[in-house]
Protein backbone atom coordinates (compact mmCIF):
# COMPACT_ATOMS: atom_id res chain seq x y z
CA UNK A 1 0.00 0.00 0.00
CA UNK A 2 3.26 2.54 0.46
CA UNK A 3 3.24 3.07 -3.32
CA UNK A 4 -0.38 4.16 -4.46
CA UNK A 5 -0.50 8.26 -4.55
CA UNK A 6 -4.09 8.84 -3.75
CA UNK A 7 -3.83 6.71 -0.50
CA UNK A 8 -1.07 8.69 0.94
CA UNK A 9 -2.02 12.00 -0.17
CA UNK A 10 -5.74 11.03 1.55
CA UNK A 11 -3.74 9.70 4.83
CA UNK A 12 -1.98 12.73 4.95
CA UNK A 13 -4.93 15.20 4.50
CA UNK A 14 -7.06 12.72 7.02
CA UNK A 15 -4.99 12.21 9.96
CA UNK A 16 -4.62 15.81 11.41
CA UNK A 17 -8.04 15.57 11.46
CA UNK A 18 -8.27 12.01 13.21
CA UNK A 19 -6.22 13.36 15.83
CA UNK A 20 -8.19 16.58 16.08
CA UNK A 21 -11.68 14.49 16.08
CA UNK A 22 -10.38 12.26 19.23
CA UNK A 23 -9.24 15.56 21.22
CA UNK A 24 -12.66 16.97 20.25
CA UNK A 25 -14.50 13.48 21.53
CA UNK A 26 -11.81 13.84 24.52
CA UNK A 27 -12.99 17.37 26.11
CA UNK A 28 -16.50 17.12 24.79
CA UNK A 29 -16.95 14.23 26.76
CA UNK A 30 -18.60 16.41 29.67
CA UNK A 31 -21.62 17.55 27.41
CA UNK A 32 -21.89 14.70 24.58
CA UNK A 33 -21.14 11.19 24.12
CA UNK A 34 -17.67 10.46 24.43
CA UNK A 35 -14.87 10.58 26.70
CA UNK A 36 -11.21 9.35 27.57
CA UNK A 37 -11.51 5.59 26.53
CA UNK A 38 -13.30 6.41 22.70
CA UNK A 39 -10.87 9.67 22.41
CA UNK A 40 -7.74 7.70 23.49
CA UNK A 41 -8.94 4.62 20.59
CA UNK A 42 -9.52 7.12 17.73
CA UNK A 43 -6.23 8.62 18.43
CA UNK A 44 -4.80 5.63 17.74
CA UNK A 45 -7.00 4.87 14.95
CA UNK A 46 -5.30 7.75 13.25
CA UNK A 47 -1.59 6.54 13.66
CA UNK A 48 -3.01 3.03 12.61
CA UNK A 49 -4.03 4.88 9.55
CA UNK A 50 -0.94 6.12 9.18
CA UNK A 51 1.11 3.20 9.87
CA UNK A 52 -0.63 1.36 7.32
CA UNK A 53 0.09 3.35 4.54
CA UNK A 54 3.30 4.75 5.44
CA UNK A 55 4.85 1.29 7.08
CA UNK A 56 5.84 0.69 10.49
CA UNK A 57 9.15 1.86 9.66
CA UNK A 58 7.71 5.81 9.45
CA UNK A 59 5.65 5.36 12.06
CA UNK A 60 8.25 4.36 14.74
CA UNK A 61 10.07 7.43 13.16
CA UNK A 62 7.75 9.98 13.99
CA UNK A 63 5.70 7.91 17.37
CA UNK A 64 8.49 5.22 18.77
CA UNK A 65 7.05 2.30 20.64
CA UNK A 66 9.16 2.88 23.74
CA UNK A 67 7.40 6.14 23.76
CA UNK A 68 3.90 4.86 23.35
CA UNK A 69 4.59 2.38 26.14
CA UNK A 70 5.54 5.33 28.54
CA UNK A 71 2.08 6.65 27.33
CA UNK A 72 0.90 3.66 28.67
CA UNK A 73 2.36 3.61 31.80
CA UNK A 74 1.81 7.10 32.34
CA UNK A 75 -2.42 6.95 32.37
CA UNK A 76 -2.72 4.54 35.17
CA UNK A 77 -0.12 7.18 37.17
CA UNK A 78 -2.07 10.11 36.09
CA UNK A 79 -5.34 8.66 37.45
CA UNK A 80 -3.57 6.96 40.29
CA UNK A 81 -1.75 10.74 40.82
CA UNK A 82 -5.41 12.58 41.15
CA UNK A 83 -6.30 9.78 43.82
CA UNK A 84 -3.33 10.16 45.54
CA UNK A 85 -3.80 14.61 45.32
CA UNK A 86 -7.21 14.10 46.59
CA UNK A 87 -5.95 12.41 49.71
CA UNK A 88 -2.84 14.60 49.95
CA UNK A 89 -5.66 17.55 50.21
CA UNK A 90 -7.32 15.87 53.26
CA UNK A 91 -10.44 14.05 51.57
CA UNK A 92 -10.80 10.11 50.76
CA UNK A 93 -8.42 8.59 47.24
CA UNK A 94 -10.20 10.00 44.29
CA UNK A 95 -12.82 12.23 45.90
CA UNK A 96 -12.34 15.50 43.37
CA UNK A 97 -14.45 17.77 45.88
CA UNK A 98 -11.43 18.34 47.82
CA UNK A 99 -9.15 19.33 44.69
CA UNK A 100 -9.95 22.96 44.83
CA UNK A 101 -10.34 24.13 48.72
CA UNK A 102 -12.85 26.58 47.91
CA UNK A 103 -15.89 25.76 45.23
CA UNK A 104 -16.58 21.96 45.07
CA UNK A 105 -17.52 21.48 41.66
CA UNK A 106 -14.95 23.02 39.93
CA UNK A 107 -12.61 20.18 41.71
CA UNK A 108 -15.10 17.90 40.28
CA UNK A 109 -14.22 19.65 36.75
CA UNK A 110 -10.67 19.55 37.45
CA UNK A 111 -10.30 15.98 38.56
CA UNK A 112 -12.58 14.54 36.11
CA UNK A 113 -10.71 16.51 33.30
CA UNK A 114 -7.39 15.12 34.98
CA UNK A 115 -8.61 11.51 34.66
CA UNK A 116 -9.96 11.27 31.36
CA UNK A 117 -6.74 12.32 30.29
CA UNK A 118 -5.45 9.35 31.94
CA UNK A 119 -7.59 7.39 30.87
CA UNK A 120 -6.65 9.11 27.30
CA UNK A 121 -2.83 8.20 27.65
CA UNK A 122 -2.94 4.62 28.46
CA UNK A 123 -5.25 3.78 25.87
CA UNK A 124 -3.65 5.43 23.25
CA UNK A 125 -0.59 4.20 24.01
CA UNK A 126 -1.90 0.89 25.05
CA UNK A 127 -3.47 0.48 21.72
CA UNK A 128 -0.81 1.84 19.38
CA UNK A 129 1.99 -0.61 21.36
CA UNK A 130 -0.67 -3.76 20.45
CA UNK A 131 -0.71 -2.58 17.23
CA UNK A 132 3.16 -2.20 16.76
CA UNK A 133 3.52 -5.49 17.98
CA UNK A 134 1.66 -7.22 15.84
CA UNK A 135 2.33 -5.50 12.71
CA UNK A 136 6.03 -5.31 14.06
CA UNK A 137 6.05 -9.37 14.31
CA UNK A 138 6.72 -10.40 10.70
CA UNK A 139 10.00 -8.74 10.53
CA UNK A 140 11.13 -10.25 13.73
CA UNK A 141 10.21 -13.96 12.59
CA UNK A 142 12.13 -13.27 8.68
CA UNK B 1 -29.77 -8.42 11.08
CA UNK B 2 -27.10 -9.03 13.67
CA UNK B 3 -28.21 -13.00 13.65
CA UNK B 4 -27.66 -13.25 9.69
CA UNK B 5 -24.46 -11.70 9.66
CA UNK B 6 -23.09 -14.18 12.98
CA UNK B 7 -24.47 -16.84 10.63
CA UNK B 8 -22.55 -15.33 7.00
CA UNK B 9 -19.26 -15.41 9.61
CA UNK B 10 -19.71 -18.78 10.47
CA UNK B 11 -20.68 -20.48 6.88
CA UNK B 12 -17.27 -18.31 5.66
CA UNK B 13 -14.26 -20.17 5.25
CA UNK B 14 -11.83 -17.15 3.55
CA UNK B 15 -10.48 -15.81 6.96
CA UNK B 16 -9.91 -12.19 5.72
CA UNK B 17 -13.86 -11.93 4.68
CA UNK B 18 -14.69 -13.19 8.11
CA UNK B 19 -12.60 -10.16 9.48
CA UNK B 20 -14.37 -7.54 7.19
CA UNK B 21 -18.04 -9.09 8.30
CA UNK B 22 -17.46 -9.21 11.90
CA UNK B 23 -16.03 -5.51 11.54
CA UNK B 24 -19.89 -4.89 9.79
CA UNK B 25 -21.44 -6.79 12.59
CA UNK B 26 -19.58 -4.67 15.19
CA UNK B 27 -20.58 -1.87 13.43
CA UNK B 28 -24.43 -2.95 12.80
CA UNK B 29 -24.55 -3.74 16.68
CA UNK B 30 -23.02 -0.10 17.05
CA UNK B 31 -26.55 1.14 15.78
CA UNK B 32 -28.17 -1.31 17.54
CA UNK B 33 -26.81 0.34 20.21
CA UNK B 34 -27.47 3.75 19.08
CA UNK B 35 -31.57 2.74 18.75
CA UNK B 36 -31.42 1.96 22.07
CA UNK B 37 -30.31 5.19 22.96
CA UNK B 38 -26.93 4.03 24.34
CA UNK B 39 -24.73 6.48 22.63
CA UNK B 40 -21.68 6.39 24.67
CA UNK B 41 -21.13 2.39 24.23
CA UNK B 42 -22.05 2.28 20.71
CA UNK B 43 -19.36 4.91 20.16
CA UNK B 44 -16.82 2.84 21.65
CA UNK B 45 -18.51 -0.34 19.95
CA UNK B 46 -17.55 1.71 16.53
CA UNK B 47 -14.34 2.57 17.39
CA UNK B 48 -12.88 -0.51 18.65
CA UNK B 49 -15.21 -2.92 17.57
CA UNK B 50 -15.24 -1.86 14.05
CA UNK B 51 -12.07 -0.18 13.61
CA UNK B 52 -8.96 -1.09 15.89
CA UNK B 53 -10.12 -5.18 16.49
CA UNK B 54 -10.61 -5.49 12.72
CA UNK B 55 -7.38 -4.04 11.76
CA UNK B 56 -5.88 -6.11 14.57
CA UNK B 57 -7.47 -9.00 13.15
CA UNK B 58 -5.73 -8.32 9.81
CA UNK B 59 -2.28 -7.97 11.09
CA UNK B 60 -2.76 -11.29 12.51
CA UNK B 61 -4.37 -13.07 9.21
CA UNK B 62 -0.69 -11.36 7.31
CA UNK B 63 1.26 -13.72 10.09
CA UNK B 64 -0.81 -16.69 10.22
CA UNK B 65 -2.54 -16.83 6.53
CA UNK B 66 -5.99 -16.43 5.57
CA UNK B 67 -7.36 -19.98 4.32
CA UNK B 68 -9.38 -21.82 6.90
CA UNK B 69 -8.44 -25.56 7.72
CA UNK B 70 -11.12 -27.48 5.64
CA UNK B 71 -13.10 -29.44 8.17
CA UNK B 72 -15.65 -31.78 7.09
CA UNK B 73 -17.08 -33.41 9.99
CA UNK B 74 -19.01 -31.77 11.93
CA UNK B 75 -18.46 -31.89 15.89
CA UNK B 76 -21.37 -32.69 17.52
CA UNK B 77 -19.43 -31.77 21.09
CA UNK B 78 -18.91 -28.24 21.08
CA UNK B 79 -22.13 -27.72 18.82
CA UNK B 80 -24.31 -29.48 21.71
CA UNK B 81 -22.60 -27.20 24.58
CA UNK B 82 -23.39 -24.18 22.57
CA UNK B 83 -26.82 -24.94 21.96
CA UNK B 84 -27.75 -25.69 25.64
CA UNK B 85 -25.37 -22.41 26.36
CA UNK B 86 -27.51 -20.64 23.96
CA UNK B 87 -31.11 -21.28 25.61
CA UNK B 88 -29.77 -21.47 28.92
CA UNK B 89 -28.82 -17.33 28.32
CA UNK B 90 -32.51 -17.06 26.46
CA UNK B 91 -34.29 -18.51 29.30
CA UNK B 92 -32.09 -16.20 31.17
CA UNK B 93 -33.21 -13.21 29.62
CA UNK B 94 -36.91 -14.15 30.46
CA UNK B 95 -36.31 -12.75 33.45
CA UNK B 96 -35.54 -9.68 32.82
CA UNK B 97 -38.20 -6.85 32.98
CA UNK B 98 -39.46 -5.84 30.04
CA UNK B 99 -37.50 -2.85 27.80
CA UNK B 100 -38.28 0.54 28.39
CA UNK B 101 -41.26 -0.03 30.84
CA UNK B 102 -41.83 2.52 33.93
CA UNK B 103 -42.09 0.64 36.30
CA UNK B 104 -38.57 -1.63 36.50
CA UNK B 105 -36.66 -1.52 39.43
CA UNK B 106 -33.91 0.50 38.09
CA UNK B 107 -35.86 3.69 36.91
CA UNK B 108 -36.97 3.92 40.88
CA UNK B 109 -33.61 2.67 42.28
CA UNK B 110 -32.58 5.51 44.78
CA UNK B 111 -28.86 5.36 43.48
CA UNK B 112 -30.75 6.06 40.14
CA UNK B 113 -32.29 8.54 40.91
CA UNK B 114 -29.80 10.22 43.10
CA UNK B 115 -27.38 10.23 39.71
CA UNK B 116 -29.99 11.48 37.42
CA UNK B 117 -30.95 14.61 39.70
CA UNK B 118 -28.29 15.69 41.90
CA UNK B 119 -25.53 14.79 39.20
CA UNK B 120 -25.32 18.32 37.36
CA UNK B 121 -25.21 20.33 40.44
CA UNK B 122 -22.56 17.59 42.32
CA UNK B 123 -20.79 17.60 39.59
CA UNK B 124 -21.43 19.92 37.47
CA UNK B 125 -21.03 18.20 34.16
CA UNK B 126 -23.92 17.99 32.02
CA UNK B 127 -23.26 14.59 30.64
CA UNK B 128 -24.52 12.01 33.59
CA UNK B 129 -22.29 9.33 31.67
CA UNK B 130 -19.19 10.88 31.88
CA UNK B 131 -19.97 11.65 35.66
CA UNK B 132 -20.96 8.49 36.72
CA UNK B 133 -17.95 6.93 35.07
CA UNK B 134 -15.55 9.62 36.06
CA UNK B 135 -16.64 10.68 39.48
CA UNK B 136 -18.82 8.58 41.16
CA UNK B 137 -17.68 5.08 39.77
CA UNK B 138 -14.18 6.12 39.47
CA UNK B 139 -12.39 3.32 40.97
CA UNK B 140 -13.87 0.72 38.71
CA UNK B 141 -12.50 3.23 35.70
CA UNK B 142 -9.43 3.48 37.12
CA UNK B 143 -9.80 -0.68 37.66
CA UNK B 144 -10.28 -0.32 33.60
CA UNK B 145 -7.31 1.35 32.92
CA UNK B 146 -5.46 -1.10 35.13
CA UNK B 147 -6.79 -3.56 32.97
CA UNK B 148 -5.83 -1.94 29.89
CA UNK B 149 -2.70 -1.00 30.74
CA UNK B 150 -1.78 -4.76 32.02
CA UNK B 151 -3.28 -5.85 28.20
CA UNK B 152 0.06 -3.68 27.02
CA UNK B 153 2.39 -5.52 29.26
CA UNK B 154 1.16 -8.77 28.61
CA UNK B 155 1.40 -7.95 24.64
CA UNK B 156 5.00 -6.40 24.78
CA UNK B 157 5.85 -9.37 27.05
CA UNK B 158 4.83 -11.99 24.76
CA UNK B 159 4.99 -10.63 20.97
CA UNK B 160 8.11 -7.97 21.21
CA UNK B 161 10.57 -10.75 21.87
CA UNK B 162 14.26 -10.71 20.08
CA UNK B 163 14.70 -12.25 16.79
CA UNK B 164 14.06 -16.64 17.79
CA UNK B 165 17.11 -17.99 17.89
CA UNK B 166 16.83 -20.85 14.32
CA UNK B 167 16.34 -24.07 15.90
CA UNK B 168 15.82 -27.37 14.22
CA UNK B 169 12.10 -27.48 15.43
CA UNK B 170 11.50 -24.40 13.66
CA UNK B 171 13.40 -24.85 10.50
CA UNK B 172 11.34 -28.42 9.76
CA UNK B 173 7.92 -27.05 10.49
CA UNK B 174 6.96 -24.18 8.90
CA UNK B 175 3.63 -23.60 10.25
CA UNK B 176 4.92 -23.74 13.83
CA UNK B 177 5.66 -20.19 13.85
Amino acid sequence: MEDNVILRVATKILTPYILLFALYVQFHGDYGPGGGFQAGVIFAAGFVLYTLIYGLETARRVLPLKFAALCGALGVLIYAGVGIATMMKGGEFLNYNYLDSHNAEHGQHLGILLVELGVLTTVFGVMVVIFYSFAGRRDIQS
Amino acid sequence: MLVITALIVVRLENLFTVAMVTGIYSLLSAVFFTLLDAVDVAFTEAAVGAGISTVLMLGTLSLVGHQQKKRKTVQWFPLTIVTITGLLLMYGTLDIPPFGEGGNPIHGHATTVHYLEESSHETGMPNVVTSVLASYRGYDTMGETTVIFTAMVGVLLLMSGRKRKPSKDVEGDPSGR
